[in-house]
């Protein structure tokens, strides 16, 4: 049951972070993601102090906010400041990073939260937290509740804005063209991939989410360059990662997310082996 | 005096045993993490500029599982093995993300999130197996996560300064190639540098920068000890040799603040808060450097407004000028605005310093200022001719030389006229010979 309940949490989270994940990789965001999980850390640290509880809503928000706020400053930089922007993003995910860590260790004792979570997190752990409904009934453990509500928000959000995403994506500038607020989509997508890093700030950490979000898109994106089926084996590459990296995990007896990562390289390079093969043969 | 304070407050005192470098640890810490900051900083220069900054954020993260397959083939925590060790993973980071981009359809930021998360994974995996493993030995080798910048003591001290010395030695060898790889590649192919033993070179001095400064601020940190220094120095020098020693006395500056700081207060984390410090010192340097911070570029571009708002109203004094034949004729407000519609404000500040710098003067006729008379001085009408001069040359210039319509030349001359400058002007006026007509067939004013 307890591995169950791992793989459930780490494939719902996987899955989530796949999906948010091909528009990173097609729309160049890949570093702005990485950007934000570091930055965030902050916002998290931020929201407790004001609610004085580690409450999900008020992290969600609060992270919310410094993902937002991430992106915002490094467009700052780029644009006001004539910062090219590598640069741009580097100076502003480390400052508020190494804040975060400063914050973390200033208010070590009041706060729950250590630099080992903070980077990798602790999947292994969200099953003992779990919902009693009432006080006694097992509804299961917080984490799926909470990934599961969030999957369904992602998957809401690409239904309703499949055709504004695709374009935004693809070509930003005939989807202003037509009239579509493309910066609108901007933030959106910049609030949603703020938002899951999150959700899977506990289970994965805020280094390691970088890699879900990523790794899955970019290997399905090696083989297809049609975005229902890029969303789909990302999807599927999602569930794989959680369930060869939880195996991983327990065989060396290690960190779980950094074993989904391992695999999410393995996967990659099966993923390069396979295309170029597709390509000699045609 | 210095007895007074020393007995006044323990915070002087603290201060004072800090900077007197009284303490055997807290020198020896001090002059590591400095020596450490300014290597990276040096470095970072020239992959800041290449725009490669990122790439040292994955080569940092790529270190990690170097570290731990060193621990786990030679069993211990022996310097030389996890150098050599971090060496080759952050090596392999770089020849990965090269090899992505050139041989794949995916992009350069995503190739370097892609290593640098996988790499990252990778080390984890095994630090976490590390530390399950039970190997009694293994104690302290998470530090390298976020840096232990206190345990820079004895032989490894000397070690990383012996590194960081040979790559400032390097790098001040071949800065002529390196600045030369790092501004026009292509240029020092050409004229036959070997440029591929030049990029070698430099990916080999960032990895060694990122090897060496880990130990002070860690790999999640490091990438802002090769970027943050680099873009800061750049807002206040556009000469190189000046922007790598500014970095490094911005970097070593910081170093010396984190040391402070954790000094101070034992449970503050030393490598976050030199990088929180130099990130300081690079807003500081945003806001605040002559010529490309913030603020001088707001008020440089306040000053051109201001000016061709100015130059805009002579203009319009010289034109009123023609039409009346007199071109010291006096105007109320109302008929300078019926021959240009400015807004009245604008109109109305831009004549008090026009009347200021000498190039109108106001004639107070009546009660109500809105019917008092301006009129050109001397020096005025100079400079709205002159305006105009070049507003209408420059039309000749694009109907005659771009072969543009008549009807199209009017907006571009209307920016054009306040930016050409006295050397073009003369250039302008001998190449089209003094042309007495514009396209619309207006006089063009010579004096």
């Amino acid at each position: 049951m307890f591995a169950f309940w791992t793989i459930l949490v780490a494939s719902l989270t996987a899955v989530t972070c796949a999906l948010l994940g091909c528009y990173l990789v097609l729309r160049k965001m890949a570093m702005v993601s990485d950007a934000i999980s570091h930055s965030i850390l902050p916002g998290i640290l931020v929201a407790f102090f004001i609610t004085g509880s580690r409450d999900s809503t008020a992290m969600l928000i609060g992270a919310g906010f410094l993902g937002l706020l991430t992106t915002i400053i490094i467009e700052f930089l780029h644009r006001k400041g004539n910062l090219q922007s590598d640069a741009a993003i580097g100076v502003t995910f480390t400052a508020l990073f190494a804040l975060g860590v400063i914050l973390v260790s200033a208010f070590a004792e009041q706060i729950d939260l250590d630099t080992d979570c903070v980077l990798y997190g602790e999947i292994a752990y969200t099953p003992l937290d779990v919902w009693l409904l009432g006080g006694t009934t097992n509804m299961g453990p917080k984490a799926v509740w909470t990934m599961t509500i969030l999957l369904l928000m992602v998957l809401l959000f690409i239904y309703l804005g499949y055709k504004e995403l695709l374009l935004t994506s693809f070509d930003s500038a005939f989807a202003s063209a037509i009239g579509l607020r493309t910066m609108l989509w901007h933030y959106l997508l910049v609030g949603a991939v703020s938002m899951t890093t999150v959700a899977a700030f506990e289970s994965v950490g805020a280094i390691l989410v970088v890699a879900l979000l990523i790794c899955p898109a970019a290997t399905a994106y090696l083989l297809s360059s049609r975005l229902p089926v890029m969303l789909g084996l990302a999807t599927c590459f999602g569930v794989f990662l959680a369930i060869s990296g939880y195996y991983l995990a327990v065989w060396i007896d290690g960190s779980i997310a950094g074993a989904m990562s391992t695999m999410a390289g393995v996967l990659f390079v099966v993923a390069l082996g396979v295309s170029k093969v597709i390509k000699s043969n045609s | 005096m210095l007895l007074l304070l020393y007995s006044l407050n323990p915070m002087t005192d603290a201060l004072l045993k800090f900077f007197t470098l009284q303490d055997a640890n807290v020198r020896y810490v001090v002059l590591g993490t400095v020596l450490l900051a300014i290597s990276s900083a040096v470095v970072g220069c020239f992959t800041f500029l290449k725009k490669k900054s990122l790439a040292g954020d994955a080569v940092a993260h790529a270190v990690l599982p170097g570290i731990c397959l060193a621990f786990l083939l030679a069993g211990n925590k022996n310097p030389w093995a996890l150098l050599a060790g971090s060496f080759i993973t952050g090596w392999l980071s770089l020849v990965c993300i090269d090899f992505i981009t050139s041989k794949t359809k995916l992009k350069e930021d995503t190739a370097i999130g892609l290593v640098l998360s996988i790499f990252f994974g990778v080390g984890i995996l095994l630090l976490t197996a590390i530390q399950h493993g039970g190997n009694a030995e293994q104690a302290g080798l998470e530090g390298f996560i976020f840096g232990k910048a206190a345990a820079l003591i004895g032989a490894d001290l000397v070690l990383f300064m012996v590194l960081s010395a040979l790559l400032l030695c390097t790098v001040a060898l071949f800065f002529k190639e390196l600045t030369l790889i790092a501004f026009d590649e292509q240029y020092a192919k050409v004229i036959g540098f070997p440029v591929r033993w030049l990029e070698l070179l430099l990916t080999t001095l960032t990895v060694l920068a990122v090897v060496v400064g880990i130990q002070a601020v860690g790999v999640v940190l490091m990438a802002a000890m090769l970027i943050t220094p680099a873009a800061a120095a750049r807002f206040w020098t556009d000469k190189l040799q000046v922007m790598v020693v500014l970095a490094a006395l911005l970097g070593a500056l910081a170093a010396v603040g984190g040391c402070l700081v954790s000094y101070l207060h034992t449970n503050m984390p030393t490598g976050a808060w030199i990088v929180f410090l130099v990130s300081l010192l690079a807003v500081f340097s945003f806001l605040f450097a002559p010529k490309k911070g913030l603020i001088a570029r707001h008020y440089k571009q306040k000053q051109h407004k201001l000016r061709f708002a100015e130059e805009n109203i002579l203009k319009t004094f010289y034109h009123l000028g023609e039409k009346q034949k007199d071109f010291f004729h006096s105007y109320t407000l109302n008929e300078i605005v019926e021959k240009r519609k400015f807004e009245s404000t604008y109109l109305q500040k831009g004549l008090e310093r026009l009347k200021k710098q000498g190039y109108v003067v106001q004639q107070k006729v009546g009660a109500n200022p809105a019917q008092y008379l301006w009129q050109f001085t001397t020096e005025g009408y100079e400079r709205g001719l002159r305006v105009t001069k070049l507003h209408r040359l420059w039309e000749i210039y694009l109907t005659k030389y771009l072969r543009i319509a008549p009807d199209h030349v009017h907006e571009d001359a209307e920016t054009m006229e306040h930016i050409i400058t006295p050397e073009l002007e003369k250039t302008l006026e001998t190449w089209l010979n003094y042309p007495k007509n514009d396209p619309h067939n207006t006089e063009i004013p010579y004096r």
